[in-house]
């Protein structure tokens, strides 16, 4: 076996077949990983996996697996892992070697999946490029001279491969459904409160949701299935009834009401991204859906209230870097300055930038004029995604207003790279679900159609996004580097070549 | 909402505890001037009579039975330490001895 299965459900299929072992999979996955061209890994844990699917071996042959028993995937190196080093993408977490795993990562150890490494991102998740990574950038295996997305850019590009079969990522403001829409995968944000964070390093608190990448919906449905549920280690998951969140998957959409909001449509759309979302909601209401424009009159304030809350809740998060109990240590003069060179040295560009932003709207003076008044608007936005979800079932719009761009471009200018997320970052404001499913190419690189649900709804968004996936084949194309071909072994040999080199490919 | 100069990046930088190269402080002034200017933009929300949203949860107050837990070891709690003395986390000294006392 040279390559993985296509999806979760077939590889799932295979193995209780006895067609292949979940041991098999692995080293199949190990060695696809370990030959990647595309930085997407920060550390393979072979051992580990190989004892994990030995273990889901044995379970298959007694009868006793779960759908995720066997599958290989990939973990974003901000969830924490126990004996497996965990270092958010940053210089001040290099070597950190957690004590215990994150809630998510046990339970999908109780599945019996295989975890097969860890995966690059931007440093503690800042950023939508994959660029502010202290390991370097992960390169978009469409185009290598591109971005992959951020900031979960390792994860995405590690199931657009073919690497692994689903992989984690954590969504801030857009850091799992932006690299998905950029690199054709599947990529979902659930619900604020449905799965636990405990574990997982903070970023922004009231924000920050644990989601999968996968090559399907149903096996975004499939990973959820695993990850939701109350965890008594995190007061901020919700008591709700179980629930099969795959129910609807061949429902279809015949007599729902879908809404397309009026503000996702504007100037900075790229024409190929607008004409492959505006084809793929004619493609629902050829199936039955009746399309309704709606309006969300507030998404133009989204950015500014996500740049106050996001930064000022970082703030506060990283403060406990400090260089005292764990991470590294810069000595100084004294105990102040230690903490002042430790940070200074620790955090790259955009943390710094970001912790700078958040301590002055926290700051005496400005934190009634932009933290405050951010929360209020917050307030506002909520309402308007409710109001709208009381007369339809689902908003369809673009993920990213752009295709993946080119590594470099926008690095110098925070304002055009925060854009990026202009439409993913009102979701999380208002802690809805959301999922990015492939809706075709523009200049050759993928689009993403995003689905987003009312609160809790993740079935219904399933349901809609598997009935489009289901009248397309955008999900099962691949990107030109796909497989073990020799541009990879050339690229690996020599990582930076790489980066900003279209002409190599 | 007021301008952002070098005197206020540096000042927040100290009170965010990070030490900036003097590039850094004019780089992250022009940047960050431009992104208060957008962020500026809030100040049109008539917002009055509307409360702020802390969290999106409808949960407050979550409580448990306070019954001990297995935890982490003292061993797994201080492994990653820069800097141990014995089972204490070694740090410069924050409080100088008086002679005599």
């Amino acid at each position: 076996m040279a390559e993985l299965p296509r999806t979760i459900a077939e590889a799932a299929a295979l193995l209780r077949a006895k067609q292949a072992s979940a041991v098999e999979l692995a080293r199949v996955a190990i060695a696809r990983a370990g030959t990647d061209p595309f930085n997407a890994w920060l550390r393979v844990s072979e051992q580990h996996a190989l004892a994990q699917a030995r273990a889901a071996d044995e379970r298959i042959a007694r009868g006793d697996a779960p759908p995720l028993c066997g599958i290989p995937w990939a973990c974003k190196d901000i969830i924490g892992t126990k004996d497996v080093e965990t270092t958010a993408g940053s210089r001040i977490l290099d070597g950190y070697l957690p004590p215990y795993s994150a809630t998510v990562v046990e339970r999908l150890d109780r599945e019996g999946a295989v975890m097969i490494g860890k995966t690059n991102l931007d440093e503690f998740a800042m950023g939508s490029s994959n660029e502010n990574s202290a390991f370097g950038p992960v390169c978009n295996p469409w185009d290598a001279s591109r971005v992959p997305g951020g900031s979960s850019g390792g994860s995405a590009v590690s199931v657009a491969t073919g690497e692994v079969l689903f992989a984690l990522g954590t969504d801030t403001g857009g850091s799992i459904r932006q690299p998905a829409a950029l690199t054709g995968t599947v990529g979902m944000k659930p619900t604020y409160g449905r799965v636990s964070r405990y574990g997982v390093v903070a970023f922004a608190s009231s924000l920050d949701q644990v989601g999968p990448f996968t090559t399907t919906v149903e096996d975004a449905a499939t990973v959820c299935q695993a990850l939701f549920g109350q965890d008594p280690s995190d007061a901020t998951t919700m008591p709700l009834a179980a629930e099969d969140l795959r129910r609807d998957l061949d429902t279809g959409v015949r007599g729902m009401r879908l809404g397309v909001p009026k503000e996702y449509f504007i100037e900075g759309i790229e024409p190929g991204v607008e004409r492959a979302v505006r084809d793929a909601i004619r493609e629902l209401e050829r199936q039955g859906a009746s399309i309704e424009e709606v309006s969300l009159p507030s998404t133009d304030h989204a950015l500014g209230v996500y740049y106050i809350i996001q930064p000022a809740e970082a703030s506060a998060n990283l403060a406990r870097y400090d260089g005292v109990r764990y991470g590294l240590r810069v000595e100084g003069a004294d105990l102040v300055d230690t903490y002042k060179r430790t940070r200074g040295t620790g955090f790259g560009a955009e943390v710094k930038r970001r912790m700078i932003l958040g301590t002055y709207a926290l700051s005496t003076g400005y934190y009634d004029a932009y933290y405050v008044k951010a929360q209020k608007v917050r307030t506002v936005i909520k309402a308007e995604f409710e109001r709208v979800f009381q007369r339809v079932d689902a908003l369809l719009t673009p993920t990213s207003p752009t295709v993946a761009f080119g590594i470099g471009a926008k690095v110098n200018d925070p304002l055009a790279m925060y854009l990026n997320d202009v439409f993913t970052l009102p979701v999380n404001i208002a802690g809805l679900p959301g999922i990015s499913v492939p809706c075709g190419l523009s200049e050759g690189l993928p689009v993403g159609l995003q689905v987003i649900a009312g609160y809790n709804a993740e079935a219904t968004m399933f349901r809609v996004a598997a009935a489009y996936e289901r009248a397309t084949d955008h999900h099962l194309r691949r990107p030109p580097y796909f497989g073990t071909g020799s541009v990879g072994a050339d690229l690996k040999r020599s990582p930076n070549a790489a980066f900003g080199t279209s002409e190599t490919y | 909402m007021s301008e952002i100069d070098s005197k206020v990046v540096r000042y927040v930088a100290d009170l965010a505890r990070i030490a900036l190269t003097d590039d850094e402080v004019d780089r992250f002034t022009k940047q960050l001037s431009v992104v208060l200017d957008a962020v500026g933009k809030l100040g049109e929300v008539d917002t009055e009579a509307i409360p702020p949203t802390a969290s999106v949860l409808p949960l407050e107050n979550v409580t448990r039975e306070d019954d001990a837990r297995p935890s982490l070891t003292l061993e797994e709690a201080m492994r990653n330490a820069p800097a141990r003395d014995g089972d204490l986390f070694r740090v410069q000294t924050i409080i100088e001895e008086r002679p005599g006392g």
